[in-house]
């Protein structure tokens, strides 16, 4: 229910409404809940709304730290098996 | 894509295990709950619990809409549902969820009630603009992340004037269940379920922000680590739980720094403090009554409030006695506890409301680790 993706703005299409795109798939978006945004940034999507603008440079910092965490320390290479991929 | 996979990194989860194993304390316990359905479904899906040291026990929350709707309150969804002159709207999940009887607004669907699937709140108001002949009742449940999108409709309608549209509210708010747990006899008295730490909700929190949990940390002494949603989210929490645990502190952190500040998303907060207001109590399945933990409409927009319209009454009903949900929600037992689980309760025909959602513990137990537990005979 609270599940929510982030999804970069490819088309402004007005003050409420802007376009997405995750993995090749577009859809139009709300941006009524949160401050303006701008082209190219990342929202974090939910049931059609976005609830808040992603945070690239956290998100980054985020992924660095995990990079050096894989690098450093060479555990089995695939420790997460979804269950269902 | 990049901000999806790239925290579902194997390799990066294997370095993470292996920290966290050289970094708890052998001689003690860890019990952290995870408050949220989207954690537990995470933990499930990619087997985090596997990665884990065997003296962390991760337990479940009440962190799921659909589980914790008190069964009158979808019972008078259904009634109402059933008027000739009603269009009732909801989202997908709350349509399968077994209300008393073993009825569902699916089967008052099949029954001839016009019940109607919709994935946006948006999508609630096009139905009621599309259908001016219609009542339309948009069946509102969810937490903070859900909560803001029902207030922005309801303002819309305001504005729109649409006379055929109302919504029959079931929010509720997140601190005042995690406060339910931390004060219920199981914790306090009877030491039935011990919580040391709290995986805090990553989409809730970005609306609400991380301040409100401030409270618990203090006051109970028990650490919030604000997590995202995927699995390296989870375990980089763990690993800040563990942590605090060890050093004795207990503050809240914010792993998923990605989606959450301390304040917020003050605009949404801005539009749910303008349609809704706090009711004094509120029944949620498994927990009872909690004070100020459901909200309401506020009489400026009761034009709007479904429960005025249509004077909706709710009774109080018996529940399947077997069904063990409202322990599960409470974090008391374990999915494998119940003797339905995977026998007359399935994700295909739920008995109980966890088994229905894929944030309820059993559903997530059902789909990812039916094998990996002991299983009741």
């Amino acid at each position: 229910m609270c599940l929510a993706i982030p999804a970069r703005i490819v088309t402004l299409l007005d003050d409420q409404w802007v376009e997405t795109e995750v993995g090749g798939i577009r859809s139009r978006v709300s941006i009524a809940l949160i401050d303006p945004v701008n082209l190219g940034d990342y929202v974090i999507v939910h049931a059609g709304f976005a609830i808040t603008r992603l945070d690239v440079e956290a998100a980054e910092k985020s992924l660095a730290l995990f990079d050096e965490i894989a690098a450093h320390l060479k555990g089995p290479v695939d420790a997460l098996r979804p269950r269902i991929p | 894509m990049r901000y999806v996979r790239g925290f579902r990194d194997g390799p990066a989860a294997a370095g993470l295990a292996a920290l966290l194993a050289a970094e708890v304390d052998p001689q003690r316990q860890y019990h952290l709950m995870e408050f949220c359905g989207g954690h537990t479904h995470a933990i499930a899906r990619y087997g985090v619990e596997d990665l884990l040291p065997p003296n962390i026990r991760l337990i479940h929350g009440p962190g799921c809409p659909v589980c914790v709707l008190a069964v009158p309150r979808l019972d008078a969804a259904i009634e109402l549902a059933q008027r000739p002159d009603v269009t009732l709207v909801s989202y997908g999940d709350m349509l399968r969820v077994p209300a008393s009887r073993r009825r569902s607004l699916l089967k008052a669907r099949a029954l001839g009630a016009d019940v109607r699937m919709i994935y946006s709140a948006y999508e609630a108001l096009q139905i009621a603009a599309a259908n001016p002949d219609r009542r339309v009742v948009f069946f509102a449940i969810g937490f903070e992340t859900t909560t803001p999108a029902t207030a922005h409709i309801i303002l819309e309608a305001h504005r729109l004037a649409l006379a055929n549209f109302s919504v029959y509210c079931n929010h509720v708010v997140t601190p005042a269940a995690i406060l339910s747990i931390l004060d219920s006899p199981e914790v306090r008295e009877w030491g039935q379920v011990r919580v040391d730490g709290f995986i805090g909700p990553s989409h809730v929190s970005a609306v609400i922000g991380s301040r409100p949990y401030e409270y618990f940390a203090e006051e109970y002494q028990r650490p919030v680590v604000i997590a995202g949603f995927e699995p390296l989210d989870v375990l980089q929490a763990i690993r800040m739980l563990v942590r605090q645990l060890n050093e004795g502190r207990s503050c809240v952190e914010n792993q998923f720094t990605r989606g959450v500040t301390s304040g917020g998303n003050a605009k949404a907060q801005g539009l749910v403090a303008e349609v809704f207001e706090l009711r004094s109590s509120f029944e949620w399945r498994g927990l009872g009554e909690l004070p100020y933990s459901g909200l309401r409409i506020k009489s400026a927009y009761g034009e709007f409030d479904a429960e005025r319209r249509f004077g909706i009454e709710v009774r109080p009903v018996s529940e399947n006695a077997a069904c063990q949900c409202p322990g599960i929600i409470r974090g008391v037992k374990r999915p494998t506890d119940c003797a339905l689980f995977g026998t007359a309760c399935t994700p295909r025909n739920p008995i109980g409301s966890c088994m229905v959602s894929g944030e309820g513990a059993c559903a997530a137990h059902f789909k990812y680790r039916r094998g990996a537990l002991p299983t009741v005979a």
